[in-house]
């Protein structure tokens, strides 16, 4: 029963001719507590179904919630990060809807009393400049269960037989983030909505309160969008978009919908508030729940709670312990490494920062770190579909490994050529850079005199070569020391050989 | 002998036990024998644990033996009300919904019960999830008053009240939202006690309305009440709500019974008018009996209870229609397949079950509570309703300033007869008048009789009320009240009710 029929588009620049986009972004980020928010159970991610589960999170009759004080920790980290006020006082409240994975059939989430509120975050963009994005708020909620519909083609609802539901999910300690409306992106708008969600997947990883993974839901993105009229300043009818769930769907989404708005708009319609669901495979939206203002999910503070007030001391001490922020890393990093913007970009899109930042620390130069982080390896990482981190981490591949071959290089016992053949049995697992020079005999040869003979049988053979350089002709030499490499089947220090003809010929 | 045994006090019988007069195991089934001969009448239970009881009778019989030293309760047995969750016993709340439900965990309450060696006997009846003033809301049928089969025992706490009244147990638990400890009490000639808000833990009692539920004891004399109050009180790290501080030393209070020097304020709102000619005759008796014990009395003014009964049906209505969304047929309870349709949704299914499952009192709240709380209306009602909660709170705390207890006559009448206020629920509602402003403020009220109302013979309740914490005072002045009447009766007030086996017999 699938009906993903595309709606009518306009294309991209004809949409941005006559219109303005206003773009919103509802993040939800599953904290990466140990326990839930409002009881003692595990939130390890694929256990059992409803292996993780209590009173409490089942919503048994008589059940009470207890709050998380990681969870408010880390919600008041994530709004000051967010450069957010902080609620010195704030309530939980139930947001009241049936529905079969929310075991109280109410959400106990923050309404009209966020725990942080008012705050931005700069985005960079690919052009180096900045954007800045509001923050409207950043409040706490739980997470409900997760339904399975079975016996469907689709694994959605309609057509489905049964329907069993896990509630390990229900009750994980959830933030949700939700910006201003951002108006003025224009033609930016999909790049600026991306460029946001990678910036707070960083900030958010760089606070180490959740594991940020997209792919596995532990960060959700919602994106709201409208348009209106260039001339006009009142926002028209949005829609939402649920749980895009990458990078590139988030700047894929943006552009569906500008598309779909504007064709709507431009053929005098009107566009219907709703919830869209994003199909990843075919890039397009299609109609979800309808969303009318007279959707009431009569809100009231939760009773079962007391509210959570932070005093000033601790929001202090909680802001002592934020890391420095990504963008101000990446400007100190890359002055320390001595790496052009080009190339400093190129080590962030491939996000090797921390690996290349571990790496240093191991004793590595930058431009080795960066050269063999972002060769081969990346090459093959991005065969596998991974990420060098990812990739190298499955491999067992380590910075340490860097240090060593690099150390193999500046102590002569490696040239260039060969520590790539070493670099290779590393990513194949033949071990240590020590253990695959040794097992396959790479070692530049110290002997002077294999090195002289090898010499000398190059001139004998090459006597107008010879007399060239002989006559003053120093460049000519190059020829002979290829051959003098390939005599000594490359485990020769090029230098070296050089030096030896020289010597040999001009004396 | 066992005639002896079941009409003795708690205390006196935790003195004997202690002292190995008597054995848990012949005490408990003394009570069970005396419910296997009056219960068919009274109907105070709705499910008898007799097996259960026995084995924790002898158990604490054996470790009592084995020189243990034991808590002061340790082997009285006890009726705990069926809003409680019980692990490995059935949980109704009187309704239909929770039919079959047996718990899989103890209520905070009943862990505690446990832990000072208390043998349960049994769930005792009431008003379905605890909303009404007679248990005729009860999906199980009523239960009876001992006084007269003919009229209601009280409500919801009807089974509590009722089964200490006809000494089927020496003590019950109770829970009151609005008065369903303590109204029960005062139409069956029985003492109950609902501590300050947060004095005893709400985890595993199934709420009505959160902000407003408070559990407590019920017994026949006021140290009974206050020694069972010591054993459920305290703080718990499961209820966000419970208070952390030491429980009120109310044992020591009804022990000394001293009132001299304290100033006993009467709430002028709260006396002649409405109130039955007897009930305001003993009323004023009873104030006569502090005056001559050493109290001074003064009167105080509580203007805004004027509008409590208001605040608090739209308060308690609107929590409990959140709290009750979970009864959805989901996870546990009755599942009804509604009539006429093949394949029905989840949503058809919770709408099937909660109206086959629901009496119309819980339907009727559910929708007012739904109304209340809905978007456009929130403000008018359930906001204005804080806001005279908010009002009570200051006109208590302002008598509190000029006395040290507040007193009134627990409910208007004596008790009603069956089917007088069943179609008149506002009838019904009224007769919580003088209970439910402590539930809105917080406050712990006691409930005692004063003696029997002359025009129809049946007993009347005193109310005493203390500020928040100081729950001590009421066992200061109950005792020395109880002290005064007894003197004054030369028995128990109910050693002149009716013999029910007598009744029993004839039924």
């Amino acid at each position: 029963m699938s009906q993903a029929t595309a709606e009518a588009t306009l294309p991209f620049e004809e949409a941005l001719a006559a219109y303005d986009p206003v773009l919103g972004l509802e993040v939800h980020v599953e904290l990466g507590t140990n326990t839930k928010m409002f009881c003692g159970c595990a939130t390890a991610f694929g256990a059992e179904p409803n292996s993780q589960v209590c009173p409490v999170c089942l919503g048994l009759p008589g059940a009470l919630p207890v709050v998380n004080e990681k969870g408010v920790e880390s919600a008041i980290r994530i709004g000051l990060a967010l450069n957010c006020e902080i609620a010195s006082w704030c309530r939980f409240a139930r947001k009241n809807y049936f529905y079969p994975d929310m075991p109280k059939n109410f959400q106990t989430s923050q309404y009209d009393e966020p725990i942080a509120f008012n705050g931005h975050l700069d985005v960079e963009l690919a052009d180096g400049s900045t954007y800045r994005v509001e923050i409207e708020r950043a409040h706490m909620e739980e997470d409900t269960g997760k339904s399975l519909h079975v016996g469907g083609s689709t694994g959605r609802i309609h057509g489905a037989t049964h329907s069993l539901v896990d509630y390990n999910r229900a009750g994980i300690p959830l933030i949700e983030i939700v910006t201003k409306p951002m108006t003025g992106a224009g033609e930016r708008a999909p790049e600026i909505a991306k460029a946001y969600v990678a910036t707070l997947r960083d900030l958010l990883k760089a606070l180490a309160v959740s594991d940020v993974k997209m792919e596995q839901g532990s960060m959700r993105c919602d994106v709201n969008l409208s348009l209106m009229p260039k001339d006009s300043t009142t926002f028209g009818i949005r829609s939402e978009t649920k749980n895009v769930n990458s990078l590139r769907s988030v700047e894929r989404a943006v552009r569906y919908e500008i598309g779909r708005h504007a064709a709507i708009l431009s053929s005098g319609g009107k566009v219907t508030q709703e919830t869209r669901h994003w199909h990843e495979d075919t890039g397009i939206t299609t109609a979800g729940r309808e969303k009318s203002d007279a959707e009431d999910y009569r809100y009231f503070p939760e009773p079962d709670l007391v509210p959570v007030a932070p005093s000033t001391e601790m929001v202090e001490a909680l802001r002592a312990t934020l890391p420095e922020p990504p963008a101000a890393r990446r400007k100190r990093l890359q002055s320390a490494w001595g790496y052009s913007d080009l190339e400093m970009r190129d080590v962030v899109n491939a996000g090797l920062v921390d690996l290349i930042d571990e790496t240093v620390t191991a004793g590595a130069t930058p431009a080795g770190a960066r050269k063999w982080w972002s060769g081969e390896i990346a090459r093959r990482a991005n065969d596998a579909g991974s990420d060098v981190p990812t990739y190298a981490a499955s491999l067992a591949v380590t910075p340490a490994h860097v240090v060593e071959l690099e150390s193999l290089v500046t102590g002569g016992r490696l040239n260039d050529a060969m520590a790539r053949q070493v670099w290779d049995g590393v990513l194949a697992g033949e071990g240590t850079p020590t253990a695959v020079a040794d097992a396959r005999g790479l070692e530049l040869v110290q002997d002077t005199g294999a090195l002289q003979a090898a010499v000398d049988k190059v001139i004998a053979a090459n006597p107008d070569v010879a007399q060239k350089v002989r006559d003053g002709k120093v460049q000519a030499a190059g020829a002979l020391i290829g051959q003098v490499m390939k005599e000594m089947k490359g485990q020769a220090d090029a230098a070296a050989a050089r030096q030896l003809i020289l010597d040999t010929l001009v004396g | 002998m066992t005639n002896e045994l079941i009409t003795a006090s708690a205390a006196d019988l935790a003195a004997r036990l202690a002292a190995r007069e008597i054995s848990s195991a012949e005490l408990t089934q003394a009570c069970l024998d005396r419910t296997a001969a009056v219960d068919g009448v009274v109907h105070s239970y709705l499910h008898v644990d007799a097996e259960g009881a026995l084995a924790a009778a002898r158990a604490i019989d054996e470790r009592r033996a084995a020189g243990e030293s034991l808590p002061t309760l340790a082997g009285v047995p006890i009726a705990v009300k069926d809003v409680m969750t019980t692990k490995g016993l059935p949980t109704t709340c009187g309704s239909k919904i929770l039919e079959g439900w047996i718990p899989p965990y103890d209520s905070t309450v009943v862990t505690r019960l446990k832990a000072a060696g208390m043998p349960i006997l049994g769930k005792t009846n009431l008003d379905e999830f605890a909303m009404g003033s007679s248990t005729e809301h009860s999906a199980y049928g009523p239960s009876r008053n001992p006084w007269d089969l003919d009229r209601i025992p009280g409500g919801s706490g009807g089974g509590s009240s009722s089964v200490i009244a006809s000494f089927q147990a020496p003590l019950a638990t109770g829970t009151d939202t609005g008065g369903s400890i303590r109204q029960p009490a005062a139409v069956t000639g029985t003492v109950g006690t609902k501590p300050t808000y947060g004095g005893v833990s709400r985890y595993g009692l199934v709420a009505l309305a959160s902000s407003l539920d408070q559990a407590g004891p019920c017994a026949r004399t006021v140290l009974d009440t206050a020694l069972l109050h010591e054993v459920m009180a305290g703080h718990d790290p499961m209820d966000s709500t419970s208070i952390d501080a030491p429980v009120p030393a109310v044992v020591e209070a009804a022990r000394r019974a001293d009132v001299s020097g304290m100033k006993i304020g009467i709430i002028r709102e709260l006396t002649g008018d409405g109130f039955q000619a007897g009930v305001q005759q003993r009323f004023d008796e009873a104030v006569q009996h502090l005056v001559d014990a050493g109290a001074e009395v003064v009167e105080v003014s509580c203007p805004s209870f004027t509008y409590a009964l208001a605040a608090y049906y739209l308060i308690l209505p609107s929590e409990a229609s959140s709290n009750l969304a979970k009864f959805d047929a989901m996870r546990y309870g009755m599942r009804v397949a509604p009539q006429g349709i093949d394949d029905p949704s989840a949503e058809q299914v919770m709408a099937a079950t909660r109206d086959a499952g629901f009496g119309d009192e819980v339907k009727r709240r559910i929708i007012l509570g739904t109304y209340a709380l809905s978007s456009g209306y929130y403000d008018a009602y359930y906001g204005s309703a804080q806001k005279v909660r908010r009002l009570i709170a200051d006109d208590f705390t302002r008598s509190f300033e000029a006395a040290d207890v507040l007193v009134s006559p627990t409910a208007p009448t004596t008790a009603f007869a069956f089917g007088d206020k069943i179609d008149d629920p506002m009838a019904m509602y009224l007769n919580d008048i003088a209970t439910i402003p402590a539930n809105l403020a917080g406050v712990p009220g006691m409930s005692l009789p004063s003696g029997l109302a002359p025009e129809d013979g049946l007993p009347v309740g005193f109310q005493i009320l203390a500020p928040a914490m100081q729950d001590q005072r009421l066992y200061a002045v109950g005792a020395a009240l109880e002290a005064r009447l007894l003197s004054a009766w030369g028995a128990p007030l109910l050693h002149s009710a009716p013999d029910l086996t007598a009744a029993g017999k004839g039924a």
